[in-house]
């Protein structure tokens, strides 16, 4: 397999400026990936820091309400109340090792626009993230949080107004600025390496639970369920298990108004492979090559394409991806905070919806993990105004 | 001898004007791309329109929306290229494109549509000499220069890689940075195309930022062989697009101040 590639995916499809910018990037990652002091440092941030390692939560009244054994990977419970931070604080010390000072990102539901605001506030590197103009209104409470934490947040108000516009941004920005700054991406997509370096820290996830669910079980996981956008938290949950065949991976997409209607994010289940961003993956697109719109009611989710190494992963079948409505997320959402206490940010709602529905799949003594990626808090208003139609 | 090199034989410098096709609509599109002919332009580059051009700045990705919004479809493209072709025989004309379009639409297919409808050149913005190996045996098929482009962050050795498959020019990019109008160019200019100039006999031709007489003379004393003008055109067809004596006028009058910019060049 070619360097940077998943199977066919993946590689570096970016203006010839930005190889420079690439090249430092793969070549800073590798010497740092061998490196105790970075290793040393990164784990401090992780555990000190961060509040690593996050617990994996034994689910009694779900579990008896689905009758089989269900477990909640508490990635809400991360400083920051999302996955992002294990990915933002190893490249912002990457940033720190190359020198570089200044960070920028971009941000969906803005979730790693506040992960990223906070590993460059404790790293002393000033942040400026990009987001979608029509994000900034649906995830106001996330907007204040950035600026609190020091970050500039620039509203995009091209194309879109969502989270590929602000990656299209963020691109320009850096383009324009790759002697000082680092891109932060916060997802496992993009050019190489950013793929590679994206799952790698967010492999964390995979690796804790795999050592937490053989301490409590004395085996592996039937089925573990992530949600799936750009695919990180999904990666690095299921990167430690993809050798394990009988663990069933299951990534869940968002099906935003429904999968026939057009209005959704489920690049993998329904969409075909192109370029898009620096890498050639799947993504909803029109017969000529453009971009089509998506609808999901997580931001987070909100994306018209989905990491290379997922797409190598659909293809071989070891990885099943599947799709949950807004509507069922809306219930998911309710449903864990009722019988749980624990309110799932609308994007980890996909994941629990699918849950809800699989249970089927499983008998008592069937061992279900649901990566519940980050916290709902950001997600209440916005809750609140679909609340009529919940029923 | 290629219409490329045809007119880089002529010996003096060589005036590129870029177009993005369909934009506002076909009709104006083509209007604005003979207007520029007429002119003076030298040669055209002309840009399929991509939903997500992220190598473009605001006035150029404007353009790309405006054309898309119009419907503006590949073979709407290959279709102009054939006016242009009839219109303007002997001009080169280059398509400039990201390659999800190629991709999609089969890269045999279209490097063999484009050939046919007259392109001379294709320069694919996205596509790095890393990932350039889908692409050479269909160049090499039907005939087309694949543009090359080589930017100030460009190393000696990726310069080496990049010029080993170019044809046609060399593009160099003038600054670090997206596509878009500047008050000046970066003083490192000169030695990026001196740097470029002892690897390769490929003309060259430099673009991005190029939107005044005095940053054409400055390109051409570089020891540059042509400029490549876009923004600065594209902003006067989003300016006067309702009116188009008016639009005709404006980009008529500034390619013969921009090309003041070559009388008054040390080269000439």
């Amino acid at each position: 397999m070619k360097a940077g590639r998943y199977g066919i995916y993946g590689g570096q499809y970016v203006p010839e400026t930005l190889m420079s910018a690439l090249i430092e990037l793969e070549e800073t990652y590798t010497r740092v990936r061998d490196d105790p002091d970075f290793s040393s440092r990164l784990s401090w941030y992780l555990h000190e820091y961060a509040g690593r390692e996050t617990p994996l939560t034994f689910c009694e009244n779900l579990s008896r309400d689905l009758g089989c054994r269900v477990y909640l990977k508490r990635e809400d419970l991360l400083h920051g109340g999302a996955h992002k931070l294990n990915n933002t604080l190893g490249q912002g010390l990457m940033a720190k090792y190359m020198g570089k000072r200044r960070l920028i990102a971009e941000t969906g539901a803005g979730q790693h626009g506040v992960a990223t605001a906070i590993a460059g506030a404790v790293l002393g590197l000033p942040v400026e993230v990009y987001m979608g103009e029509v994000d900034t209104r649906r995830q106001a409470l996330n907007v204040f949080r950035m600026e609190l934490l020091g970050a500039r947040v620039i509203p995009v108000t091209s194309g879109t107004r969502t989270l590929k516009d602000a990656i299209n941004a963020a691109m320009r920005d850096w383009v324009a600025n790759l002697r000082d700054t680092h891109y932060l991406l916060g997802s496992c997509v993009g050019p190489h390496p950013f793929p590679r370096i994206v799952r790698d820290f967010q492999s964390v996830i995979g690796e804790e639970t795999r050592r937490q669910i053989l301490e409590r079980e004395g085996s592996l996981p039937d089925m573990i369920v992530a949600c799936v956008g750009g695919g990180s938290n999904a990666i690095g949950m299921f990167y430690p298990f993809v050798g394990d065949a009988d663990v069933a991976l299951v990534g869940v997409e968002a099906g935003g108004e429904g999968p026939e209607s057009c209005r959704h994010g489920a690049s993998l289940s329904r969409g075909s492979v192109g370029v898009f961003q620096g890498s050639l993956s799947y993504l909803l697109q029109d017969d000529d090559g453009q971009t089509l719109e998506t609808h999901s009611i997580a931001a987070g989710l909100d994306h018209p394409a989905v990491g290379p190494e997922h797409a190598m992963l659909k293809d071989s079948g070891r990885i099943r991806y599947e799709m949950a409505t807004d509507t069922e997320a809306l219930q998911a959402f309710r449903c864990l905070s009722r019988t749980e206490g624990i309110i799932p940010a609308l994007e980890s709602a996909h994941a629990v919806a699918f849950a809800l529905r699989a249970a089927d799949e499983l008998d008592r003594d069937g061992i279900l993990v649901i990566n519940l990626s980050g916290r709902g808090d950001k997600d209440v208003v916005e809750v609140a105004k679909h609340h009529g139609g919940l029923g | 001898m290629s219409r490329i090199e045809r007119v880089f034989a002529r010996g003096g410098p060589v005036f590129i004007g870029f177009t993005v096709a369909g934009d506002p609509d076909m009709e104006r599109s083509f209007f604005a791309a003979t207007a520029m002919i007429d002119a003076g332009a030298d040669m055209l580059e002309i840009a399929v329109p991509y939903s997500d051009p992220v190598a473009d700045g605001p006035v150029i990705e404007r353009a790309h929306h405006r054309a898309l919004r119009a419907g503006t479809r590949p073979v709407d493209v290959f279709l102009l290229l054939r006016r242009l072709r009839d219109y303007a025989p002997d001009l080169p004309l280059v398509l400039f494109t990201y390659y999800n379009i190629v991709y999609r639409r089969g890269v045999d297919r279209f490097f063999s549509e484009a050939a046919a409808a007259g392109a001379d050149g294709l320069l694919i913005v996205d596509l790095p000499v890393e990932e350039s190996e889908e692409v050479a045996p269909h160049a090499a098929r039907y005939g087309i220069d694949r543009i090359a482009l080589i930017a100030p962050t460009t190393s000696p050795e990726r310069q080496h890689a990049i010029l080993r498959e170019a044809s046609g020019f060399v593009y160099l990019i003038s600054l670090e940075g997206v596509t878009g109008e500047r008050d000046h160019l970066p003083p490192g200019l000169a030695g990026l195309v001196g740097a470029v100039r002892e690897k390769t006999d490929l003309p060259l031709a430099v673009g991005f930022g190029v939107s005044r007489p005095e940053h054409v003379r400055t390109v051409l004393d570089a020891g540059a062989d042509g400029v490549i003008v876009g923004s600065a055109l594209v902003r006067l067809i989003e300016e006067h697009m309702d009116d188009g004596p008016r639009l005709c006028e404006a980009l008529r009058a500034a390619i013969v101040s921009l090309r003041d910019g070559f009388s008054s060049s040390s080269r000439t």
